[in-house]
């Protein structure tokens, strides 16, 4: 099959650059590469490294809470001022430093050319410039926790005044480069994502239509959509905040006519949106994964994306529901209690698409497999305590206890690890070449899952009970200190340093599969999707021939076919020439 | 394995890639100009005695900056017009045109904020200036960027390459002016 | 891959008994729904939350039983799903002459499966909204006629209450003024105003169900009305700095006979000279 045209339409922006690469300094091939896959990898190790960081203070912080003020193994004593930080960071680095980086970034750079059947992102050079902003970031973030007076301590929402004045928040420079970090974030996914969204739409393989899209594609294109329509006005606030802190202007200070609710509404404008910008891409994988496992076609593909696409458009109407008492005109509140409780509806179908699929299928438990299925039941759980939140009455109780925390947390970890995992497993055989060790990695995801309902499902309990966020220890609360709260505590605490050290089993599994592990096929697991048609790991280029797309994605034992699986870019019988033996 | 771009050169969607990009950029850069604008616009409402700040805009300067982006804006025209004819050298030249006009502007522009800040009508003394300096500053950086892309691709136009370029800095400059009138009407004019 | 064996019951089981048997699922589970909901409010369920936390004023009833309102219908979807889920998962293990069905009806055939839910859905969110904005009415919207006001002033790191004395006004010079304890009288609805010297903070009495933010620059209004005497805690919910988890506060929750007696005492040795402003 010939090479499809280049030139086919408009004008091509063809660059010298980019010719094959022959042997490479490895700060090139490693640090300087325009190749969507080395740079998909730089973000998911970044990511990685990162969420050790934000598990670690996860680790100090819960032993804080539940021994107080005694000092923590491999820390030392937590102080006021050390708990505040840490657990801004921990929110920062775990929403801004993993989820976004691995499940947009490095999935999406990862997946998007391969499965619309491309070489490559349609700008190459932007797609780098978008990892180092990125990288520069991280950089300025982990400054910050070094800088005189110490990382910022202000909670991940930073709410002015406090995060405006460092008479207030003590920490004159953490503040500042905290939001400088997080606003040059925001640039480097703006980068990116412009790139996902234009690879997508204009890079398709000839013959995929908008319905033959794989649902992961669509997935972190829709979330690309929403970043980029809801980070704008948090880009704007942030540069506010920064006059504030250090040019002596008063955007957020009542006292000269600023406004410190302002920046609630800038912040959650984005922040509601962003939530759903991390649930789309592991919702994605999850139309991947259980057809493949199951053996079926997905349930209603259009489903699946009408409901996600109306999650995006009915999140940017929602954000007011983590203010309701924050003192906002309480009439407000009962509008947006009403769009709160409304987004129930698509989310609830998606579930649902995910549990109809199962429907007389043959499903297979792969480790990937059951990282996909322990998400559909770990996340119900996080959605629908999200209810007893959007219902403004009863938020009046719940809001800034630990229920909030236990809900979001339910919705968090399946997603950014969770989802992580089963991304990981499922794709580590296309990116590595090598299979992960099953066993293993069974060991793991059990330990995981059970210890994280043992840390969040007490602390749903603690929350009604009225233990309050943010709080560094419960000591000075007689009402907090009585001895099933105490409990409740404990364990959650003990069952943390517990999914700490399980981490050591999925690290282990991952540098030595790398190594050692099985040689993969090049489809190991019979799917359809574009990326499992090309080489494993795919060279620089991806595709041998370039494909052609005649089909759906999921079409898995159609009463037609011999085999069980139908690839998308197998040309139907008769049509087409055949494709060369060893090119599969 | 191919050594040739086909990513970039495919156009699935109907529309070259370079100028969807182009309508993606503008299209993040409205949600953060609505985000400072948006702000403003309320807290206005709020605040009439914002007006007296207001009415130390000089209106005269306003008006004539907004005339040199409008010329500007329309040089970038007329580049795309000639490089479409593919007249290379006459695009480069409209296109320099079109950047000095930025350029002017940005003189002007430097020129009114030392005179605010001569009378200490700085950030710190309203909020008022407060968003009209960050909001007239933020316009200036996209000037900035806008006229260092105008003159490079005016380079490369100068050479006849990458002619499809003109078509899209112009738009984005359109873009930057059509920013600029929101900004004249919503600080300069209501008062 | 899966196995090529012919199916045991080939063809014929399509979208229909499928649906139907959704329908029949979500019917009962409507059932069960409205029966939960009227449990609670004949068998005075709102006690499930209050075994966790003293439900101490007049509102907090009816927070709670928001709460459990959601509990029995969220409830039953969370675990219809899951029993669903797991049903399915058993059923559709892989196993030999187990073969897949390639369900290829046209999608909106398919979308029975889950548009019935989906009405359903939208019927409990109906319910779930009612419920929420009714409570959410009475205790943020309206307030009933004050007894008495206090004013509530936070700042970093630490509360300070201003009782209207003996006259019951506020800003007189009988004035009572303290900090971190705040005493109010039972059965009686107490209105509070609230304000911040600095950052945000936010007055929250679990026990009331009470919380609200205090934004500096704004005086907010609010009420409460304490229906059991005691002493309990006052919390700070909104990050407002180091000191943040050390601003604990304790509300006293006073008998007339009480009461009496803490205004007289403070009259007569007050610590802080009464009607002066202290900020
Ligand atoms: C990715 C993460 C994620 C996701 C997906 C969600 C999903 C939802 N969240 Fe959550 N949320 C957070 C992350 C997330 N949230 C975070 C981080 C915070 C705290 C931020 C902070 O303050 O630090 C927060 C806080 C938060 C609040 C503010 C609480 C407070 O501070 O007082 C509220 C209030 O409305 C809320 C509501 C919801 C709702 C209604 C959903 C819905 O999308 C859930 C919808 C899903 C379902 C409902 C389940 C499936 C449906 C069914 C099984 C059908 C049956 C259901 C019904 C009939 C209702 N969330
Ligand atoms: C993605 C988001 C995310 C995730 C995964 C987590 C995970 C965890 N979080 Fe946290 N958390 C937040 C987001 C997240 N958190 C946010 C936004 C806040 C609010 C901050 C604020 O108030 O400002 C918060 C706050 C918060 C608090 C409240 C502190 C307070 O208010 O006083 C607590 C307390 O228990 C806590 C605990 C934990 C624990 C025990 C885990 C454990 O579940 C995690 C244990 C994790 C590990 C052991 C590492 C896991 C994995 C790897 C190392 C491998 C990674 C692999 C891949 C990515 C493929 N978190
Ligand atoms: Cu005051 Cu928190
Ligand atoms: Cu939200």
């Amino acid at each position: 099959m010939a090479l499809h045209s280049i030139t086919a339409h408009g004008m091509p922006e063809l660059q010298g650059h980019h010719d094959v690469h022959h042997e490479e300094h490895w700060f090139l091939k490693y640090c300087w590469s325009t190749d969507h896959k080395m740079i998909a990898k730089q973000y998911l190790v970044t990511g990685l490294l990162m969420a050790l960081i934000g598990g670690f203070f996860a680790y100090v912080f819960r032993w804080q809470l539940a021994f107080p003020n005694q000092p923590v193994p491999f820390f030392g004593v937590v102080t006021p001022a050390s708990y505040n930080m840490m657990i801004t960071q921990h929110g920062t680095i775990m929403i801004f430093y993993v989820a976004m980086p691995v499940l947009l970034a490095a999935f999406g750079n990862y997946l998007i050319p391969l499965m619309v059947g491309a070489d490559d992102m349609v700008f190459p050079r932007l797609n780098r410039a978008s990892y180092q902003v990125f990288l520069i970031s991280s950089v300025i973030l982990i400054w910050s926790f070094f800088v005189p007076g110490g990382g910022f301590g202000g909670a991940w929402t930073a709410y002015p005044p406090l995060s405006a004045g460092s008479q207030y928040n003590l920490t004159p420079s953490g503040s500042t480069l905290w939001v400088v970090a997080v606003a040059v974030e925001f640039v480097a996914f703006l980068m990116g994502g412009i790139n996902f969204i234009v690879t997508a739409m204009n890079a398709r393989a000839p013959g995929m239509k908008f319905v033959d899209v794989p649902l992961a594609v669509w997935m972190i294109v829709i979330a690309s959509v929403m970043f980029m329509m809801s980070v704008g006005p948090l880009i704007a606030g942030s540069v506010m905040l920064v006059m504030d802190q250090n040019f002596g202007t008063h955007f957020f200070d009542p006292r000269t006519g600023g406004d410190p609710v302002l920046w609630q509404h800038l912040f959650w404008f984005f922040g509601h949106p962003e939530v759903y910008v991390v649930l789309l891409p592991a919702l994605g994988f999850l139309a991947e994964i259980l057809p493949v496992f199951s053996r079926k076609k997905l349930f209603g593909y259009r489903t699946l994306l009408y409901s996600s696409i109306g999650t995006a458009c009915l999140s940017f109407f929602v954000w007011a529901h983590h203010q309701f008492i924050s003192g906002i005109d309480p009439r407000m509140a009962n509008v947006f209690a009403a769009t709160t409780v409304l987004i129930s509806i698509p989310i609830a179908e998606i579930m649902f698409v995910f549990i109809a699929t199962l429907y007389r299928s043959s499903i297979q438990f792969t480790v990937p497999m059951l990282w996909a299925l322990s998400f559909v039941a770990e996340f119900l759980v996080g959605g629908v305590t999200g209810i007893f939140l959007g219902a403004s009455g009863a938020d009046i109780h719940f809001h800034d206890t630990y229920f909030v925390l236990a809900h979001f947390h339910y919705t968090f970890f399946p997603i950014a690890i969770i989802g992580s995992f089963a991304g990981l497993t499922y794709w580590f055989p296309k990116m590595f070449g090598r299979h992960l060790n099953e066993g293993l990695g069974r060991v793991h995801f059990w330990i995981t899952i059970i210890s994280f309902n043992f840390i969040w499902m007490p602390l749903f309990f603690t929350g009604i009970m009225g233990d309050h966020r943010r709080i560094y220890s419960f000591a000075n609360f007689p009402d907090l200190m009585t001895p099933d709260r105490i409990l409740l505590r404990e364990i959650s605490s003990v069952a943390t340093a517990v999914m700490g050290i399980a981490q050591v089993l999925f690290f282990a599994n991952f540098f030595w599969s790398m190594y050692k592990g099985r040689k993969a096929e090049d489809n190991p697991y019979n799917a359809n999707t574009l990326e499992w048609r090309c080489p494993s790991p795919p060279p620089h280029g991806n595709f041998a021939v370039m494909p052609t797309v005649y089909r759906s994605p999921y079409e898995y034992n159609h009463p037609d076919r011999e085999v069980d699986f139908w690839p998308q870019d197998e040309p139907p019988a008769g049509q087409g020439e055949l494709r060369p033996e060893g090119a599969h | 394995m191919s050594g040739q771009i086909i990513a970039t050169g495919r156009s699935a969607a109907g529309m070259p890639t370079g100028k969807l990009a182009v309508w993606m950029v503008i299209a993040s850069e409205i949600p953060i100009f609505g985000g400072i604008l948006a702000p403003y616009l309320m807290h206005r409402i709020g605040h009439p005695d914002w007006g007296q700040m207001a009415a130390s805009l000089n209106v005269w300067i306003g008006t004539f900056n907004t005339g040199l982006l409008v010329t500007s804006s329309l040089f970038a025209m007329l580049a795309h017009a000639a490089a479409e004819r593919g007249d290379g050298p006459l695009a480069a030249a409209r296109l320099r045109l079109a950047a000095y006009g930025g350029l002017v502007f940005l003189c002007i522009k430097a020129y009114e904020w030392y005179a605010k800040i001569s009378h200490d009508h700085v950030p710190q003394t309203g909020t008022f200036y407060g968003y009209y300096f960050s909001a007239t500053g933020l316009h200036g950086i996209h000037i900035l960027a806008g006229v260092a892309i105008l003159l490079a691709i005016a380079a490369q136009a100068e050479k006849g390459k990458n002619l499809q370029r003109v078509e899209l800095i112009g738009i984005y400059w359109h873009f930057v002016d059509v920013v600029w009138f929101f900004l004249f009407h919503i600080f300069y004019i209501i008062r | 891959m899966a196995e090529q064996h012919p199916s045991h019951e080939s063809g014929g089981i399509g979208w229909q008994p499928l649906a139907r048997s959704v329908f029949l699922t979500t019917f009962l589970g409507a059932v069960i729904v409205v029966g939960t909901v009227l449990f609670y409010i004949f068998a005075g369920g709102e006690d499930l939350i209050a075994r966790l936390i003293p439900a101490n004023s007049s509102f907090a009833g009816d927070i709670d039983f928001v709460i459990l309102v959601i509990a029995g219908i969220v409830g039953f979807w969370f675990f219809a799903s899951l029993f669903a889920f797991f049903v399915l998962l058993y059923q559709s293990r892989r196993r030999p002459g187990h073969k897949p069905e390639y369900l290829a009806k046209h999608d909106h055939q398919l979308h029975t499966w889950v548009s019935w839910p989906h009405w359903l859905v939208i019927a409990c969110d109906l319910i779930i909204i009612i419920v929420a904005v009714k409570v959410w009415h009475q205790v943020k919207q309206v307030a009933p006629p004050a007894d008495t006001v206090i004013r509530v002033v936070a700042q970093q790191w630490g509360w300070t209450f201003r009782h209207p004395g003996t006259d019951n006004k506020l800003d007189t010079v009988d004035d009572i003024v303290t900090i971190d304890r705040l005493h109010v009288p039972l059965d009686q609805v107490v209105h509070f105003e609230l304000q911040s010297k600095d950052v945000m903070h936010d007055f929250s009495v679990p026990v009331f169900r009470l919380k609200q933010d205090a934004v500096p620059g704004r005086t907010i209004k609010g009420w409460f009305k304490p229906v059991k005497a005691g002493a309990f805690d006052i919390q700070c919910a909104e990050m407002c700095g180091i000191g943040h988890g050390l601003m604990p506060a304790r509300i006293f929750v006073e008998t007339p006979e009480q009461h009496a007696a803490f205004l007289e005492d403070s009259a007569r040795n007050a610590s802080v000279p009464g009607g002066q402003s202290i900020y």
